[in-house]
């Protein structure tokens, strides 16, 4: 109010310059005061937290790095940082080898490829938690793919990784795998589309044959949607609690705990806030390890190119 | 919003007739009952603050096992606004009560007698420095065990009274195709049925020792190594697709038959008299092994918060006398299959199971074998609990856990969780 007071009280011509310079920066403050403080102003208040013997409500008198001590000597946080990266590796690997090996094979011109994107595409649509319920009913060896094998008489079938320790996590890749690979998939297809098709031809013409087509031209032309790809998932793996939650609940024991999951135990249900708060900074610090070298050997080589 | 206030005004008038000292003032209090029964209760406790003259603002938060309810109770209680009381259980309150935020009861308390009309380990709890902070509502026991006596006859298994026949029992309903103990694999099931094992082994001094007092040399002393070894052999009597039931589901399969025994606490009779069975006849009570003539309590409590408004102060206060009336805990109790706190109540409306375990919580106060559950949250903060059940779920679910190694690793974490 007090600003548009000043202006109006200025010359017309001047009050459009100035509008021109000041708008943009104007519209965009809002959202850069709700980012510093939302995003980076808690980020600051939690690494903060973590370096105090906050319980269940925050206290802020400093205790040194006594949590991050706790938290390494802790079993269940090396589990919990273990299986992220199994399940993550897996998780990501296995749903850019699916969906790119699924995109390649809509993208060979067959009938009925808009109903079929749509049925691979489809599980994205539905949330973790329904993913993780279905995925636990199915691999649950007294009500799932165990009983119906055996309903069909083969009784020595044993499937029960859902509740054996030490394969439960491969259970959670699965999940993911299936509800993720549909959207991999969609990313790569539209990459592909935008490849010019007089590459693809001069290289026909050369003889190169269809696998080598795609393994030496079309891959390499798709780096930046495996870049775009990585970035989701790796998210998607790192922030990952829905799909535990519903699908083992971190069991059993706590074999299939990942930092997320640790994280909101320990600061929301046990009262250990300051613990919490320490697992966090180590999940960001796990994040920014990865994420600012390949950002930056991304963004240089882009640069250079 | 209208209709309400005329609703409290009416209460409030009806209110004023009946007893002279209303001013209606208004409690607010959270609370997680919010299924069958539980919701039921809840508004029982509602009608009769009505008719005392004062309004009651339901602020139920559902899930989690009350988690929810805990988040936003520090939210309001950090924003200067708490409710006037809210469902706070065992150590909880101490924590609560050491940063201030709980205000004190104790001239209710010296009306109406609390110190003699409740047992002595009970109003610890709800004390702090002593001073009272919160009100029980209700006393579970925690060390049952239940029965499926139509399994046990086909079986022909013995009802066990030690871990000997435990086994024994165990086994003949294994041979006879029955699961012999109907179990879920969540962490506080694990330490339900941890706990029952240990409390025969270290009997109840040790066990306070190691669970109440925190003792290093106790917890990981010989007797929980042997609790541990008898915890690991339980495995064998679960079924293998246990790993992440619900407790309600494990009763369901007692009820079926298809398993012959569970260890649970007595809130596992909602789900019995939900199947239409009678507690004490179709599905028989009994102490867990060796534990008879003690008491494991689990007990649900409200704690009071500091308020501004004086009129809202003295409701609060009405809330807190209501709570422990006798008709009050007569009706909250029969819903929720737990027994009433006060030691003079009258138990002829409960079932044979609820008179049992009456006649034992009195017995074991006398005898000082009334102890409280770790696993429920009454010895320990939750810190320690976590933790301890941390190292036991793991050690249940680990095959080539080591008892030895396990025991000192249970020293060690609740160390380092103080």
């Amino acid at each position: 109010m007090i600003l548009a007071q000043t202006q109006t009280a200025r010359r017309p011509v001047r009050l459009g310059l100035t509008l021109e310079h000041v708008l943009p920066k104007l519209v965009l403050a809002p959202s850069l005061v709700l980012a510093l403080v939302c995003i980076y102003g808690y980020m600051a208040w939690t690494g903060y937290i973590s370096l105090t013997p906050s319980s269940f409500l925050p206290m802020y008198e400093l205790s040194g790095f006594e949590q991050y001590q706790r938290l390494l000597e802790n079993d269940r946080w090396r589990v919990a940082c273990f299986n992220l990266a199994l399940f993550g590796g897996l998780f990501i690997g296995a749903c850019l080898l699916v969906g790119v090996l699924l995109a390649i094979l809509l993208d060979q011109r067959i009938r009925a490829e808009g109903a079929l994107r749509t049925i691979y595409l489809y599980p994205m649509a539905i949330s973790f938690i329904v993913t993780g319920t279905a995925w636990k009913w199915i691999l649950n060896p007294s009500l799932g793919l165990e009983k119906l094998v055996h309903d069909f008489g083969f009784t020595s079938f044993e499937f029960s990784w859902l509740t054996d320790p030490d394969k439960a996590i491969y259970t959670l890749v699965m999940a993911a795998v299936w509800q993720s690979s549909g959207f991999v998939m969609a990313m790569f297809l539209a990459g592909l589309r935008g490849i010019d098709s007089s590459i693809i031809k001069a290289a026909q013409l050369d003889g190169a044959s269809l696998p080598r087509i795609y393994w030496r031209i079309v891959l390499p032309c798709l780096r930046p949607v495996f870049f775009s790809a990585v970035m989701v998932l790796s998210h998607i793996a790192i922030k990952s609690f829905d799909l535990v939650t519903a699908l083992t609940a971190g069991g059993p024991g706590y074999s299939t705990d990942l930092p997320a999951l640790f994280m909101y135990a320990h600061a929301f249900t046990r009262g250990q806030m300051g613990l919490g708060a320490a697992s966090a900074m180590m999940m960001l610090a796990g994040v920014l390890a990865i994420l600012v070298p390949y950002l930056y050997s991304e963004l240089r080589g882009k640069r250079h190119a | 919003m209208h209709k309400t206030r005329l609703t409290l005004a009416l209460a409030g008038l009806i209110g004023c007739s009946v007893a002279a000292q209303a001013h209606a003032g208004e409690v607010e209090v959270l609370h997680w009952w919010t299924s069958g029964g539980e919701a039921k209760s809840a508004a029982v406790l509602a009608d009769m603050l009505k008719a005392r003259g004062h309004g009651w603002k339901d602020f139920a938060v559902a899930g989690g096992g009350g988690e929810s309810a805990m988040t936003v109770l520090k939210t309001r209680a950090v924003a200067g606004t708490p409710p006037a009381a809210a469902q706070i259980k065992g150590l909880d309150i101490q924590e609560w009560a050491k940063l201030g935020f709980l205000t004190e009861l104790d001239s209710v308390a010296a009306e109406e007698n609390w110190d003699t009309t409740l047992p002595g380990v009970v109003t610890q709890v709800m004390k702090y420095n002593g001073h009272y902070v919160a009100v029980p509502v209700n006393v579970h026991r925690v060390n049952w065990l239940w029965i499926n006596p139509k399994a046990f006859e086909k079986a022909g298994a013995q009802i066990p009274k030690n871990w000997t026949e435990f086994v024994a029992a165990a086994e003949k309903l294994q041979a006879a195709g029955i699961v012999p103990l109907a179990h879920g694999g969540q962490p506080w099931q694990d330490a339900t049925v941890f706990e029952a094992i240990a409390l025969e082994v270290l009997g109840v001094e040790d066990y306070r020792k190691a669970f109440v007092q925190h003792d290093a040399a106790t917890l990981k002393g010989a007797k929980m190594v042997e609790a541990l070894e008898r915890f690991a052999e339980v495995r064998r009597f679960i079924d293998k697709d246990s790993a992440g039931r619900d407790w309600n589901l494990a009763t369901g399969m007692l009820l079926r038959g298809e398993a012959g025994m569970q260890i649970m606490g007595d809130w596992a009779k909602g789900e019995i008299s939900a199947a239409g069975l009678t507690p004490g006849k179709d599905i028989l009570c009994v102490a867990t092994p060796g534990t008879e003539g003690s008491f494991t309590f689990n007990i649900d409590s409200f704690a009071f918060f500091k308020l501004k408004n004086d009129t809202d102060k003295a409701a609060q206060q009405a809330l807190a006398s209501t709570i422990l009336t006798p008709e009050f805990q007569e009706v909250f109790n029969l819903n929720k299959g737990s027994i009433p706190v006060r030691l003079d109540s009258d138990m002829s409306k409960f079932d044979s199971c609820a008179q049992d375990s009456m006649a034992t919580f009195k017995s074991a106060n006398e005898k000082g074998t009334l102890i409280p559950s770790w696993s429920h949250g009454l010895a320990t903060t939750s810190q320690v609990q976590g933790a301890l059940y941390d190292v036991l779920t793991k050690f249940f679910n680990d095959k080539k856990a080591d008892a030895v190694a396990t025991a000192d690793l249970m020293a060690r974490a609740v160390q380092s969780a103080q």
